[in-house]
């Protein structure tokens, strides 16, 4: 009775207004997270203008980095195989750092076939040069405000080491000099031609 | 009259519900936006931070400039003092 009593056009209306409601509703509620959408991404956007602006000049500098090093490692290594050879420098490359003889040296693309030395239990000649240049080379006089490398004037034990075991490093293992005097542990008999005139010979 | 309140039916039956259903989805499909946004704005606020060091790359090129040159020289003075291997 009711119903009739509102009639159709009633409900049309109210349908309409319910879906309008509903429009009204979601679309407002999604306008909102829009908003809060580009708010975030202007946040985005300044915080990616600051990284690319901050990295901007990040290739140029690291390339002039690459490139300095790359001059220290081609000095390094050509002075290195000027020195030893590229045998021993291989060796002592790998003897730094194990392995390392297989990737060999940059600008020498022979050194990769090249059959490493075992440089650190051989002594060599760049180990042999090294020892040399403790004992000659002016380094430890052109830095007299530090430590020197070896103290050329007073220290000969490292030096002797270099040369064949007899006596330096144990002298306790030789025989010890005799000891004499009246005091003397062993006595000795005064032979009787000590002091006497000398024999002379026959007149020839 | 009857056809009238059929179709007063379908409007809040089917009608309703449609756009409901849809509307729903356009707003959960926004909301579930948001949270990435603002990890990613968090993101890019971190990195940012992070490259503030970038400047020291400066000091660290006029730091390995210098040392490739003392390198150099040390080099040159090796290559004076010591023999060459062949």
């Amino acid at each position: 009775m009711m119903l009739l009593a509102i009639g159709p056009g009633t409900g049309s209306i109210v349908a309409v207004v319910l879906i309008v409601l509903a429009l009204v509703w979601y679309l407002v509620s999604t306008i909102v997270q829009l908003r809060k959408i580009t708010d975030g991404l202007d946040v985005v956007i300044a915080n990616v203008g600051e990284i690319l602006a901050k990295t901007a000049p990040v290739e140029e500098v690291v390339g002039a980095i690459n490139k300095d090093l790359d001059a220290g490692v081609d000095l390094l290594e050509g002075l290195l195989v000027k020195k030893a050879g590229l045998v021993d420098a291989v060796g002592l490359v790998d003897g730094l750092y194990p392995g390392a003889a297989a990737a060999g040296l940059r600008n020498y693309p022979d050194s990769t076939t090249v059959k490493a030395p075992r440089i650190a239990e051989v002594y060599t000649r760049g180990v042999l040069t090294l020892a040399r240049l403790g004992r000659e080379a002016p380094i430890a006089a052109a830095s007299p405000a530090g430590t020197v490398l070896r103290n050329v004037e007073g220290g000969s034990l490292a030096a002797r080491l270099l040369y064949p075991e007899m006596r330096q490093s144990r002298p306790p293992a030789l025989p010890r000099s005799p000891v004499i005097g009246t005091d003397a542990p062993v006595q000795y008999e005064e032979r009787d031609d000590i002091g006497a005139p000398r024999k002379r010979l026959p007149a020839r | 009259m009857t056809l009238w309140w059929i179709g007063d039916a379908v409007l809040v039956l089917v009608v309703l519900p449609v756009v409901v259903y849809l509307l729903r989805g356009v707003l959960n499909a926004a909301s579930s936006i948001v949270p990435s946004v603002e990890r990613i704005a968090a993101a890019t606020g971190s990195g940012s931070a992070d490259l503030d060091a970038v400047p020291l790359l400066l000091t660290t090129q006029s730091q390995v400039n210098q040392t490739v040159a003392g390198v150099a020289g040390y080099g040159g003075s090796l290559d004076v003092i010591l023999d060459d291997a062949e």
